[in-house]
């Protein structure tokens, strides 16, 4: 008997939809075999992660804020990995953006500046993640350089950026010495969408996001030149398609997304700038985008699912003393499910019941 | 069915027999229980329509691929391989039509990779001359691979095989890539082999050489084994027909085709190929008018692909002026550019670059229909559109496909290549640059296409042919050139350039002994 994985004439349409789900069930059944080591009811734990978020509002609102800077961000990858440029690099962006939109936070601080404060500070983070982004992949085009090192260094280049500015030229005089600036003003702070609640505007501006990705892919030539560069490169260059001018666009696209999401997340839920604004969402997005199958609308639910892990995690933490670090695990044992599904669009296993002895002929 | 097995058996058992062989891929049947025997000192055909099933079969007797049912027997005994280092210890050797050799290792280097003995380097590279010598197929083997022609490659894996003294030899479609007289020896080859007392299979597509080189045919159609006969008795149409199962079109060159201006031009285009390997161009210049059909023959790899980059605008030349499409300096312009033009390209690899495998149809419509034809406005891609060229060349080319819009990759390369060349030619182009038109493609949907072509130069365009077939370029061509080592030929007139002569410029002879590209760079 033996176990061979078989090419499928066509891609199948139902395992592309269904393999997230095998992960997901695959990364479940991984999971309570952990939780049993640590020596937890494998049962409630699972309840704890995944059922009690979605029973209370406040719950269903923290994930909708996590989901939104998630799926902001892997819209913009899922960009970059269908064009074949290979952006690891979105938490740095993330990161910029914050920092940037951040500047204009705190020169106004203080003034009278007006409710132009807001957009302009979105305008800069965007524009300054585009911008940081277009640092690996003008190495890239220019030369050669490995678009996936550069852009995951340059995090680290940011995150440091970020750590000198709170704790020097912008900490807040009044903040005791921790590494904080001030609380930004009302405007410039992202409005909420329910008086009292924490889900913002930006989650708003995500949905939009997701809308004009799906058009953008689906419906345009340039998202048709996205995906062919990806899918065939020769053919795209035949098409007239350049792979290099594409390199540039998605990632100046996917950095600004990063450097959006990093702005509303510092003017949204956290409300000034400081370290540790980022859960690793530039990383767990790159999950996000391959969970969502590189497809705006599976991003959002994908972007959701990790979201409940993050909130999930939060309360395993508190009710079991369960390690939040096992939520880090929880997503990569899913990241690998998800890519080892993957396979299972283009081939199929079979069976092979052939008796194989091996009949020793005269030669 | 006939079946007509010579009576000159040296033994009562074949060599090799398959009995009711069948391969199943889901509920495709690649192999529906074929019988063939195959006896030693017999050169055996193995005919049939690309996807007809010949290379599953093949690489079942080679142990590649187990079968779903049936069996094989050797010397009347049953056999089951585990794989193909077993079929070459029982004896079974196999030459492939795609070479496995490393560009950047020697020829000793590179058998010695391929063969599974304990010998040492230096007993091997000695048996590797001699075997070489013996059979008359010289090599040297010190030299590296990449150093090496098609031909001489090709001889590399003919030893390679040969040491192992296999009693049974396969070779898939090994003149594909010969010029004539390459192929000639090729045969001579063969025949000393049989007369040793081996046992050939030999693939091919040409039937003139089949009926000449080979004792018995086997030919197969969709998977079924039709017939086994004695293809000396037969004809090649007669041989077509049982691999078509219907009679072929003969492709009809029509009225008189009206020559008009020039509407494709180069002129002493040269150009450094981009990768270490690639052919250089050196000094190209042809003229190509309306109504005008040329042919540039010439064995695979001396830079029929870097003039077809060149031509097409995937690489821009340094000077404008060295490829002119209807009287535009386009040397400079992109694809889509030349596109505009009314300039349109079918290049040789069907899946990866002439469309994107894993896209539909209608998308490959847009690849290269984007830039005109109103498949795109405002930026948005218009889905009626590009499903309706689809629709336009399903329909005037006989595009069979399971659904209105599958992907390419499940299409037949036959159907695929009439989609593609559909496409193009359902533009109206003013010029068409068409590489290997056929390649690989069944012998129906060969004949749609060379008429498509044929058609399209008598509606007034200028088409650029390139193809290692030489009857195919003597079908439809008004003048053939050649390509060897970066250079173009002058072009002789189809009616003059006999076999011999093209196949003395494809080894590189000058017809004339000074021709006009004596001056260097």
């Amino acid at each position: 008997m033996q176990l061979v994985l078989e090419k499928r004439a066509e891609r199948s349409n139902t395992i592309a939809l269904v393999s997230p789900l095998i992960a997901i069930g695959l990364t479940v059944v991984t999971m309570s075999i952990l939780f049993a080591i640590l020596g937890k009811n494998p049962v409630s734990a699972l309840i704890v992660y995944f059922i009690d978020p979605l029973t209370d509002a406040y719950s269903l609102q923290e994930i909708a804020v996590k989901a939104s800077p998630l799926v902001m961000i892997a819209i913009g990858l899922s960009l970059c990995y269908l064009a074949n440029a290979w952006n690891i690099g979105a938490e740095g962006q993330f990161l910029i953006g914050a920092v940037a939109g951040s500047w204009l936070a705190v020169k106004t601080q203080g003034t009278d500046a007006g409710l132009w404060v807001l957009p302009a500070m979105l305008l800069l983070g965007a524009a300054a993640g585009a911008l940081y982004a277009l640092i690996p992949a003008i190495c890239k085009v220019r030369f050669g350089a490995s678009e996936i090192l550069t852009s995951l260094m340059l995090v680290y280049v940011a995150d440091l950026l970020l750590d000198y500015l709170v704790r020097g030229p912008w900490r807040d005089p009044a903040g005791f010495n921790f590494p904080t600036t001030a609380e930004f003003d009302p405007v410039a702070t992202v409005p909420v969408l329910i008086e009292g609640g924490r889900l913002h505007l930006g989650a708003v501006i995500t949905l939009l996001v997701v809308a004009a990705a799906a058009v953008l892919l689906g419906r345009t030539i340039k998202g048709f030149e996205i995906r062919v560069v990806g899918a065939a490169p020769r053919a795209a260059r035949f098409g007239g398609f350049n792979a290099n001018q594409l390199t540039l666009l998605t990632f100046a696209v996917s950095g600004a997304l990063a450097g959006l999401a990093g702005i509303i997340e510092v003017a949204g839920p956290v409300g000034h700038l400081q370290p540790g604004i980022s859960p690793g969402y530039g990383f767990t997005a790159i999950i996000v985008a391959f969970l969502g199958r590189l497809n705006p609308i599976g991003i959002l639910i994908a972007g959701l699912f990790l979201a409940l892990t993050f909130i999930g995690g939060e309360q395993a933490q508190i009710a079991m003393k369960i390690p939040l670090d096992v939520t880090k695990v929880f997503q990569g044992i899913l990241l690998f499910y998800v890519l080892a599904c993957d396979s299972l669009i283009l081939y199929r296993f079979r069976l092979i019941f052939a008796s194989r002895q091996v009949s020793s002929g005269t030669g | 069915m006939l079946n007509s097995t010579p009576d000159l058996h040296s033994s009562e058992t074949p060599l090799l027999q398959t009995v009711g062989l069948t391969k199943r891929y889901g509920d495709f049947l690649a192999n529906d229980r074929v019988d063939i025997e195959i006896w030693p000192r017999q050169i055996h055909a193995l005919l049939g329509e690309n996807g007809a099933g010949k290379s599953t079969l093949v690489k079942t007797i080679y142990g590649l691929i187990q079968p779903s049912e049936g069996e094989m027997l050797w010397h009347g005994e049953r056999m089951v391989l585990s794989g193909p280092s077993e079929a070459r210890s029982r004896g079974i050797g196999m030459v492939f039509q795609h070479f496995s050799l490393f560009d950047n290792l020697t020829v000793a280097e590179n058998v010695a990779l391929g063969l599974d003995g304990k010998e040492t380097f230096k007993d091997m590279s000695a048996r590797l001359e001699q075997v070489s010598n013996v059979y008359g197929l010289p090599l040297d083997p010190k030299r590296e691979v990449w150093q090496l022609s098609v031909g001489e490659r090709q001889r590399i894996e003919i030893v390679r095989a040969l040491m192992q003294d296999p009693k049974f030899l396969i070779l898939d479609e090994p003149t594909a890539v010969l010029t004539p007289q390459e192929a000639d020896q090729l045969f001579i080859v063969l025949d000393r082999l049989k007369t040793e007392g081996r046992a050939i299979l030999y693939i091919s597509h040409k039937l003139e050489e089949v009926k000449r080189l080979c004792d018995t045919a086997t030919i197969l159609r969709l998977g079924k084994k039709v017939a086994t006969c004695n293809p000396k008795a037969e004809t090649a149409s007669s041989l077509a027909r049982m691999m078509v199962g219907t009679e072929i079109k003969e492709v009809r060159a029509g009225a008189e085709r009206k020559i008009t201006v020039p509407r494709l031009v180069v002129n002493d285009l040269s150009l450094e190929p981009d990768d270490p390997h690639g052919v250089r161009l050196q000094h190209i210049s042809l003229e190509l008018r309306g109504g005008e059909i040329l042919g540039i023959a010439g064995v695979a790899g001396n830079g029929q692909d870097e003039l077809f980059a060149a031509l097409s605008g995937e690489r821009l030349s340094q000077d404008p002026g060295t490829v002119v499409i209807e009287g535009i300096a386009a040397g400079q312009l992109s694809i889509t550019q030349r596109r505009k033009l009314g300039a349109a390209f079918v290049p040789e690899e069907r899946l990866g670059h002439g469309t994107a495998p894993r896209m539909k149809l209608s998308e490959n419509a847009l690849l290269t229909g984007h830039a005109a034809s109103g498949m795109v406005q405002h930026g948005f891609i218009n889905t009626t559109a590009t499903l309706r060229a689809v629709d336009r060349a399903t329909e005037a080319f006989d595009v069979r496909k399971a659904k209105r819009d599958p992907e390419a990759a499940s299409l037949s390369g036959g159907n695929l290549q009439k989609f593609i060349v559909g496409r193009e030619i359902l533009r109206n182009p003013a010029v068409l640059v068409v590489s290997q038109p056929t390649w690989g493609v069944d012998a129906g949907a060969a004949a749609v296409i060379r008429q498509a072509v044929l058609d399209l130069a008598a509606a007034g365009a200028a088409v650029l042919v390139t193809s290692q077939d030489l009857d195919e370029l003597a079908e439809i061509t008004d003048r053939i050139a050649v390509m060897f080592h970066g250079r173009l030929s002058q072009p002789l007139a189809t009616s003059e350039a006999s076999r011999e002569k093209l196949g003395l410029l494809m080894g590189g002879s000058s017809l004339e002994k000074d021709a006009a590209h004596a001056v260097g760079a």
